[in-house]
């Protein structure tokens, strides 16, 4: 039994990389999964990754901080203590725009940063979970569990088919606990 | 895909040759990881002088009250608000270029949009601080806020655009700052990465441990596309609402419908302004001319025009308007601007904002680098002649004569304007030592298929219409990080 724990296929090149998930999805590897310095474009269609919700998250937030200044408004200026300012009505709506529009927008970043935050474990000091250093650089890396069942050669075969760069068996998950 | 082909006859954003993308993250990174140069200690001692006077001036304000500036009963605003709503209007360019330019696919924001934000972010600190010193008691701010308090509650006066604009700027602050952040976290990571010992742990916190898998981009993307949308109009209501201070008021020559768009262009105008001034200074500095291209030098210079233009229109609808309308105060107030005692404000004002734009239209001009650096100073001064113009002499001369009276600044409020530039420069110099002043991740996306290299590639491999090719070695010309040596043969 080997101690690799994950194996790594660094490439230097985002398609070659897409080509060694498309190879490695052919001969039923399960890809652990994807760092990359920068985004890389059709990457979840192809693993399979579902959309993300936080736009539906983001909606709910702006209509929470929409209700909030408006309700907050209403409250401070008709309900509590309605002022007469030159006779003119007290639940004057245009006055309650600027604010209302400026709450939602806030409540709207905040509360969708927060939950992207929230979601994706990101908060300061958190221990940083990298398998590579180099993935924040220039390096596309696959990382495949090695437990699964097949045979370590094999994988690092169809990586290097890929254009792999270069190929890691890792005894630990991630390097940046050292 | 991160490689499609990019039509050929579009110019390239990243120039140079053999950029990999570690090569990328090695110029970007090389003001962070390296010990400050000479340039910039000089420019930061100049800066710190300057935040030190602002320290000196806002303390002898608060010491003395509002009485130590040269404000009297007549004119009750003055190089404060011009100040403050300067500031904000510089402001705007950040959140226009990470935000807008964002909906619209523009890729040349990639490369500006990181400094551009800062810019924002220090730009509205600036504004922040007039806000607070012009209250004379600043601790008295906490009264701006609807906070329940012993006289009922006694609320804040929500009808009042003095109160939107509380929290319109509180908002876009906030929100710039968190798109700004999120968008730092990927390339925070890349330092920490790179980074041993103590560097490494300061940035290990900074970075909330950002990994870069696939997930996490997923949801990067989404945010960023999002904050984008809610920016996009955030950014116009700041402006607006400022614009409204004036607008809803009696005073003539505040009291127009035109003050929005007006404000807006007017603040897109100076933002841009000034992001080129500091650009066209920090990418030589820092060695970034492969990054910050011809191309975006000549593109923001195009805005400059579209937006400058859009004001010297404003400010001619506005005469219009005042003859038209037939009021007289409203039509004293614009003869007087242009020919009474500020004539010599108002006619810098038409000269820097509304003249010399016209300049850019000369593609020669428009794509040098030093006339492009003076122009856009040229451009901030006329902008806060704009503002002292609109303040000062509507104030100076309203409806009773016997109220009329002149404005002269003391030095503590001009020491807060120049110190307040200070304290703008220090923030900047310390943030392209500290972060990275490119965004890097969002660069990378574009080298192999907006770079020339790229681009030379195709032009190499032969398939590309003759005209077409002639049309992009043309468009190279004016680069003056392309060398065009290479393009002879191909």
């Amino acid at each position: 039994m080997s101690s690799t724990k994950f194996i790594l296929g660094l490439f230097d090149d985002p398609d070659y990389m897409m080509d060694g998930i498309h190879k490695l999805q052919q001969n039923s590897v399960p890809i652990y999964d994807v760092y990359s310095p920068m985004p890389i474009h059709g990457i979840e269609a192809k693993l399979g990754i579902k959309d993300s919700r936080l736009g539906y998250a983001a909606f709910m937030f702006g209509c929470t901080g929409g209700t909030v200044a408006f309700s907050m408004l209403y409250y401070m200026l008709v309900y509590d203590w309605p002022n007469n300012i030159g006779g003119k009505p007290h639940f004057a709506i245009p006055d309650f725009v600027p604010i209302t529009f400026e709450w939602t927008v806030l409540f709207t970043a905040f509360g969708m940063v927060a939950t992207f935050f929230y979601a994706t474990h990101l908060f300061p000091g958190r221990t940083p979970r990298v398998m590579d250093l180099r993935a924040t650089d220039d390096r596309f890396i696959i990382a495949i569990d090695a437990k699964g069942n097949t045979p370590h050669e094999d994988i690092t075969k169809i990586l290097k088919e890929a254009g792999a760069v270069e190929i890691k068996h890792n005894d630990r998950k991630y390097v940046s606990y050292e | 895909m991160a490689s499609h082909s990019e039509s050929i006859i579009r110019e390239p954003l990243i120039t140079g040759e053999n950029i990999t993308y570690a090569q990328i993250t090695n110029d970007v990174l090389r003001p962070v990881e390296n010990k400050p140069t000479k340039a910039w200690w000089i420019g930061f001692t100049i800066a710190s002088l300057g935040a030190l006077l602002w320290v000196v001036a806002v303390s002898y304000t608060f010491w003395f009250g509002i009485g130590a500036w040269g404000l009297n009963k007549t004119v009750g605003w003055a190089w404060d608000i011009t100040g403050f709503v300067w500031w904000v209007g510089i402001g705007h360019a950040g959140t226009l270029i990470s935000a807008v330019l964002l909906l619209f696919r523009q890729n040349w924001r990639n490369s500006i949009n990181r400094s551009a934000e800062a810019m924002t972010i220090f730009a509205v600190i600036c504004a922040a601080t007039y806000i607070v010193a012009h209250m004379g008691r600043p601790w008295m701010a906490v009264y701006s806020l609807p906070l329940p308090n012993q006289y009922g509650s006694l609320w804040v006066n929500f009808n009042s655009p003095l109160i939107w604009d509380v929290f319109a700027i509180s908002t876009y602050f906030s929100v710039s700052l968190v798109f700004w952040y999120t968008g730092l976290l990927p390339d925070i990571a890349t330092i920490r990465d790179r980074a041993t010992g103590t560097m490494q742990k300061i940035y290990s916190v900074l970075s909330f441990g950002w990994t870069g898998s696939v997930k996490t981009w997923q949801r990067f993307e989404t945010v960023s596309l999002i904050l984008a949308g809610i920016s996009t109009p955030l950014v116009l209501s700041v402006h607006t609402i400022v614009s409204m201070d004036f607008a809803t008021s009696l005073e003539p020559g505040w009291h127009t419908t035109i003050f929005p768009p007006y404000f807006v262009a007017g603040a897109i105008f100076s933002g841009f302004a000034m992001v080129q001034t500091l650009l066209l200074v920090a990418r030589k500095v820092l060695g970034l001319e492969n990054y910050i291209t011809m191309f975006h030098i000549e593109s923001m210079n195009k805005i400059i025009i579209l937006t400058g233009s859009i004001v010297g229109v404003a400010y001619l609808t506005e005469f219009f308007i005042a003859w038209y309308s037939g009021v007289e105060y409203e039509q004293y107030a614009f003869i007087n601007r242009a020919t009474g005692p500020y004539w010599w404000a108002y006619w810098s004002m038409m000269s820097c904002n509304v003249i010399s734009p016209q300049l850019f239209w000369v593609k020669k001009w428009r794509t040098s680098i030093p006339f492009s650096w003076v122009l856009s100073i040229v451009v901030n001064i006329g902008m806060w002649f704009e503002r002292f113009v609109i303040i000062v002499t509507s104030l100076h001369r309203d409806y009773i004569p016997s109220s009329w009276a002149m404005f002269y600044p003391t030095w503590v409020e001009v020491s807060i304007f120049i110190g307040s530039i200070g304290v703008f420069f220090t923030l900047f110099l310390l943030f392209i030592r500290v972060l990275p002043s490119v965004a890097m991740a969002e660069v990378k996306l574009l080298l192999k298929g907006s770079s020339e290299q790229a681009k030379k590639k195709v032009l190499a491999g032969g398939h590309v219409e003759p005209e077409q090719a002639q049309f992009y070695k043309e468009s190279l010309e004016k680069f003056d990080s392309v060398e065009m040596a290479d393009y002879a043969k191909i």
